[in-house]
C-alpha cells in the first residue's frame, strides 16, 4: 500500500474541497454584498472594499422590510399551528393502537411528498374562496401541507422511542389521554419540539410557490419572493449588490441557528427516512 | 403490546378508551389535511376536465378529457388532435424534468456517498466538515439560485473567471442564457445545494453499521475498496434507496430553482414550471390544471414502481 502520510494528506486534501465547495458560494455573496459601484464588476477572491451601501439600499427599502416582517409572522404562524395539531396526533399514532395506524403513517408521510403544483389550482381556488388571497393567511393555510405532515411524523418517530414505563404510572392513576399528553409527554418532549419546529420554520422560511402565486403587491411578499423580484433603477440593469446584501440578511439568522441546533437538526432530518 | 399489557393492569375498557381518544386526537389533523391536500388535489382533477380560467372558476362547464387530447375533424376531413398530451412543449417540460431528475439524483447520491464516507471517518475537524456542508441546506433555494446566477454571470461571473484563468475555457460563457448550458447550470446548482441532504441521510445509516465489521475485515487483511462493495454498500443500501426516493420526490417536482435561476428557457422549463406558467401567467387555468394533475400521476406512478422493485420500506417500521 501506499505511504500512510500521502493517504493523510489525499484524505485532508479532500477534506478541504468539501469545505471550500460548501461553504465558497456563500463566502462569495457576502464579499459581493460589501462591494459598491465599480468594485463590483470586479472579480474579487478577497473582501477589497467594505462598504455598507448595499445593505442601506436594502434596509431602506420598505417594502423588502416589510417582507422580513411578513416571513416571520407567516412561518411564526405555521409552525405554531402545526406543532398544536401535531403533537396530540403523534402521541395517538405512537402510543396507541389502532386498527389502519401503519396505513395512516403512510399516508401522511405521502402527503408530506407531494408534488405542491397539483393542489396549487385547488388551494387558489380555496385562498379566493375564503377571501384571503394576498394576505398572510394564505401562505399559513397554505403551508400547512407540508408543516404539519412533516412534524407528525418526526414528533411519532420520537415518541415511539420514549419507554412504557412513563405513561404505566399515569394509566394506573387513572389519568386520562389528555392528562398524559400535557403533563406526561409534553414536558419531556420540548427538545423535540424546537427541533422539529426549527425545521418547519426553515421549509415555510424559504417556500417560494405558494408565496409567489398567492400574493399579488409588493408588499405582501415573503422574503424569497421579495429577493427574486427584487428589481433596479432600470428593467436591464439587475442589482446585484442589494440582492446579495439581501440574500446575507435572510440567510445569516438561519445560518446561526442550524449551527448552534446542528446536532439535533442533522437527528430530525433523519429521523424520517433512516430508522433500523 | 403497549396496550395490552397496561390494559390488563386497570381494566378491559382501558384500551377501548384510549382508541376513542386517539381519534379525538387525529382528527383536528386529518381535517386540516383534508383541507389543504385532499380536497385541493381533488378540486385540482376536476378543473382539469372542465374550461375554467382565472375569471371563471365558477362557472366553468364539464368539457371533459379536451385539456388532455382533443380531436377534431376539419371540413377538409383531416383530423387535427389538441391537447397536453400532443403539446410539444408539455413533452419537451417531461424530458427536461426527467433528465433534471436522474442525472441530479445520480451526482448527488455519488457525492452524497463520499461525503458521507469522510464524515464517517474519524479525523480533527471533522464538526467543521459537518458544519460546512450544512450551510448549503440552510441557505433558501431562491438565495441560493440568486447567489449561484451572479457566480455563473457572463460578463462578471467568477466561474468564467475561474475557468479562464486555468485554461479551461477561452471565452466567456453565458451559463444560464446559453440553451445548451442552462440545463447544466441547473444541475450544478441543485447537486451544490442537496448534497449535503443526500450526506447526512447516508451518514446515519453508515454510523449503523459495527465498527467491529471493519474491524474484522482489517485484520483479515481485506482491501478497503473491497469491504465497501461487499460489506459497507450492501448494508447501508437501505438508506440509501430511501435517501433516492425522497430526493427524487424532490427533483421531479422543483419549481423555484429553475423559475428564479433560467427564467422563460425552453431549455430547463420543467412540469411545475410550465404548470404554473399556463394557470396564472397564461390564464389557461385549467390546461395547466391538467398538467399539474399528469405530473401528480406520474409522480404517484414512480413511487409504485420504486417501493415495489426496490422493496423500500419508507416508515423503518419492519413487521
Amino acid at each position: 500500500m501506499s505511504h500512510p502520510l500521502i493517504k493523510t494528506i489525499g484524505f485532508y486534501a479532500l477534506v478541504a474541497v468539501i469545505v471550500v465547495f460548501a461553504v465558497f458560494p456563500f463566502y462569495y455573496a457576502i464579499v459581493t454584498s460589501f462591494s459598491s459601484g465599480t468594485a463590483l464588476f470586479q472579480v474579487n477572491y478577497w473582501p477589497k472594499s467594505f462598504n455598507w451601501v448595499n445593505y442601506e439600499t436594502v434596509m431602506g427599502n420598505r417594502n423588502f422590510v416589510r417582507s422580513i416582517v411578513n416571513s416571520v409572522f407567516i412561518a411564526g404562524c405555521t409552525v405554531a399551528f402545526a406543532l398544536f395539531l401535531a403533537v396530540t396526533a403523534a402521541y395517538a399514532l405512537s402510543r396507541v393502537s389502532f386498527r389502519g395506524r401503519g396505513l395512516l403513517l403512510m399516508t401522511i408521510l405521502a402527503v408530506s411528498m407531494f408534488p405542491q403544483i397539483a393542489v396549487l389550482a385547488g388551494l387558489f381556488e380555496l385562498v379566493r374562496f375564503l377571501g384571503i388571497f394576498n394576505t398572510p393567511w394564505a401562505m399559513i393555510l397554505s403551508y400547512t401541507i407540508f408543516t404539519l405532515p412533516f412534524t407528525v411524523w418526526v414528533l411519532t418517530t420520537f415518541m415511539r422511542d420514549l419507554p412504557v414505563e412513563i405513561e404505566e404510572a399515569a394509566i394506573v392513576d387513572g389519568a386520562t389521554p389528555w392528562v398524559i399528553v400535557t403533563k406526561v409527554f409534553l414536558p419531556l418532549l420540548w427538545p423535540a419540539l424546537v427541533t422539529t419546529g426549527l425545521l418547519a420554520f426553515i421549509g415555510a422560511w424559504n417556500e417560494f410557490l405558494f408565496a409567489l402565486t398567492f400574493t399579488s403587491s409588493e408588499s405582501m411578499r415573503t422574503v424569497p419572493v421579495a429577493i427574486a423580484l427584487l428589481s433596479g433603477a432600470s428593467q436591464q440593469e439587475i442589482p446585484w449588490g442589494p440582492i446579495m446584501a439581501a440574500s446575507v440578511i435572510v440567510t445569516v439568522p438561519l445560518i446561526v441557528l442550524v449551527l448552534i441546533f446542528q446536532r439535533k437538526i442533522v437527528a430530525g432530518l433523519t429521523a424520517g427516512g433512516v430508522k433500523g | 403490546m403497549t396496550d395490552q399489557t397496561l390494559g390488563r393492569a386497570s381494566g378491559p375498557s382501558l384500551k377501548q378508551r384510549r382508541q376513542r381518544a386517539a381519534f379525538w386526537f387525529l382528527a383536528p389533523m386529518l381535517i386540516a389535511l383534508f383541507f389543504v391536500a385532499a380536497w385541493p388535489l381533488l378540486r385540482t382533477i376536476w378543473f382539469s376536465f372542465t374550461d375554467a380560467t382565472l375569471s371563471n372558476l365558477y362557472d366553468a362547464e364539464w368539457i371533459g378529457f379536451d385539456n388532455y387530447l382533443q380531436t377534431r375533424e376539419l371540413s377538409s376531413g383531416r383530423v387535427v388532435y389538441r391537447g397536453t398530451l400532443v403539446d410539444p412543449a408539455w413533452w419537451n417540460a417531461v424530458w427536461n424534468t426527467v433528465r433534471f431528475s436522474f442525472v441530479s439524483v445520480f451526482f448527488e447520491t455519488i457525492f452524497g456517498l463520499i461525503v458521507a464516507l469522510v464524515m464517517n471517518a474519524e479525523f480533527k475537524g471533522r464538526s467543521l466538515v459537518r458544519a460546512a456542508i450544512l450551510i448549503p441546506w440552510a441557505i433558501p433555494t431562491i438565495v441560493s439560485a440568486k447567489m449561484w446566477s451572479w457566480m455563473l454571470n457572463d460578463q462578471f461571473g467568477i466561474l468564467n473567471d475561474i475557468l479562464l484563468n486555468l485554461g479551461l475555457i477561452s471565452h466567456r460563457i453565458a451559463w444560464t442564457a446559453t440553451p445548451e448550458t442552462a440545463m447544466t447550470a441547473v444541475l450544478i446548482v441543485d447537486i451544490w445545494k442537496t448534497t449535503p441532504f443526500m450526506a447526512l441521510l447516508i451518514l446515519a445509516g453508515l454510523q449503523m453499521v459495527p465498527r467491529d465489521i471493519y474491524e474484522a475485515a482489517r485484520i483479515d487483511g481485506i482491501h478497503p475498496v473491497k469491504v465497501f462493495f461487499r460489506v459497507t454498500l450492501p448494508l447501508i443500501k437501505p438508506a440509501v434507496m430511501v435517501a433516492v426516493i425522497f430526493r427524487m420526490l424532490d427533483a421531479l417536482r422543483i419549481f423555484d430553482l429553475v423559475y428564479v435561476l433560467t427564467p422563460n428557457s425552453a431549455a430547463t422549463k420543467t412540469m411545475s414550471v410550465i404548470s404554473r406558467e399556463n394557470m396564472i401567467d397564461f390564464d389557461k387555468f385549467a390546461y395547466g390544471a391538467a398538467q399539474s394533475t399528469l405530473l401528480f400521476a406520474i409522480i404517484a406512478v414512480f413511487v409504485s414502481l420504486y417501493i415495489w422493485l426496490g422493496r423500500v420500506d419508507l416508515g423503518g417500521e419492519r413487521r
